[in-house]
């Protein structure tokens, strides 16, 4: 719920330094290993964001996969949670290369009209 | 709703001190957190007509590329920054309710207060009951009740160690809610995560909770006193562990017994001095 939160208060804030009347699409970029759940951020996303200029936004979340690299043999395969091992040499060694990412990409906001 | 003052919290976290009755603070931004909801609503909000021609409004994109945790982040760093500057070695520790947190603090502080300052910053939902333990150690202790919040943050902790007074050279245990999932995500600014179980638990733990696991830097097992009476396999979990986190370093102990103590005082130790 905090996250969420935080979520509507960073749109909220740029949407307003930007001059807009509304925020209609918010764009978050939710990697599949960040720890998010998407469903709960977008219930959540819906309280937080009454009565600010959130209210009405479209939330789109993006979920790039996990990917990991081996610390042994450098093979980058994909990863769906972090005790994954090697599908080519079989250590455990390995680096989360992407799935971490929780950014708010980009918000879409509507100018007050001629 | 604040209990002590009367005021609305909202849900906001409270610090408190053992034996000060009077003493509350409550933690928040120093910009009021609500105010632009009260902005939204336009003054000419009564020029009807034209809210329902918004559409004929100008929508245009604008690319943020922000961290949703940044403002957390960047706070976090200005504590870690804080606690380098002074050489305070800050340990934030986190586990499921009823691992072994405070006992296990109040356990290795006693050992370790002749040579180094110590002092807690305790995490709970409610109640001073932990902060009141510590303080009958007589070690500087502050709490934070998080009311409605389930994991510290970075402002909670910031807000915190201006009230404590914390000295050079020492170390600074930051217990957080207990909780294994939230707290994984939050830098409280500290140096390492500490993460605790207890032979209670399931020795699968660490791949039921495993951000939490890849997130820590230590993993305490608490409770082996117990081991011959649950079926808990001890190679088993720190193994699980290993998988989620090859980094991980293990101590295995009983705050009870004090077994395995002595290694994880020697680790804190060689940690204050060279740090």
């Amino acid at each position: 719920m905090s996250i969420a939160m935080s979520i509507v208060e960073a749109v909220d804030t740029q949407a307003r330094v930007e001059g807009a009347v509304k925020v209609s699409g918010v764009d978050l970029l939710v990697g599949k290993l960040a720890g998010i759940e998407p469903d709960s951020l977008k219930f959540c996303f819906l309280a937080a964001a009454k009565g600010t200029l959130a209210e009405d936004a479209v939330l789109v979340i993006e979920q790039p996969e996990g990917i990991g690299e081996c610390g042994e043999c450098g093979m980058r395969f994909p990863v769906t949670f972090y005790y994954a091992e090697c599908s080519e040499c079989r250590s455990l060694r390995i680096k989360i290369v992407s799935g971490e990412e929780f950014l708010i990409q980009s918000i879409t906001i509507e100018e007050e009209g001629e | 709703m604040c209990d002590t003052c009367g005021c609305s919290a909202d849900g906001g976290a409270v610090l408190r001190k053992p034996g000060e009755s009077d003493y509350h603070v409550h933690v928040t931004l120093g910009t009021e957190k609500h105010t632009h909801s009260h902005a939204g609503e336009e003054p000419h909000d009564h020029d009807h007509g034209h809210n329902h021609h918004h559409h004929e409004g100008i929508s245009r994109k604008i690319i943020l590329e922000q961290d949703v945790l940044q403002q957390n982040n960047l706070l976090a760093e200005r504590n870690r920054g804080y606690f380098e500057a002074r050489n305070i070695l800050a340990l934030n520790f986190l586990s499921s309710p009823g691992s072994g947190k405070t006992s296990l603090l109040e356990k290795i502080i006693p050992l370790l207060q002749q040579r180094f300052p110590v002092a807690v910053i305790e995490g709970d939902q409610q109640t001073t009951n932990d902060a009141d333990r510590i303080h009958a150690l007589g070690v500087p202790v502050i709490q934070i009740n998080t009311g409605s919040g389930c994991h510290l943050d970075a402002l909670m902790v910031n807000r915190a160690v201006k009230e404590l007074e914390l000295q050079e050279n020492s170390l600074l245990c930051i217990e957080n809610v207990g909780n294994l999932v939230c707290p994984a995500l939050f830098d409280l600014g500290e140096a390492l995560k500490v993460v605790i179980i207890s032979v209670t638990e399931g020795d699968d733990k660490p791949l039921k909770y495993p951000t939490m696991f890849h997130e820590a830097d230590l993993c305490i097992l608490n409770k082996i006193d117990l081991l011959p009476y649950v079926e808990f396999d001890v190679a088993k979990c720190r193994e699980n562990a290993m998988r989620v986190n090859h980094h991980l370093e293990w101590f295995e102990v009983s705050v009870k017994t004090g077994e395995g103590l002595a290694a994880w005082q020697e680790w804190l130790e060689k940690r204050l001095i060279h740090h």
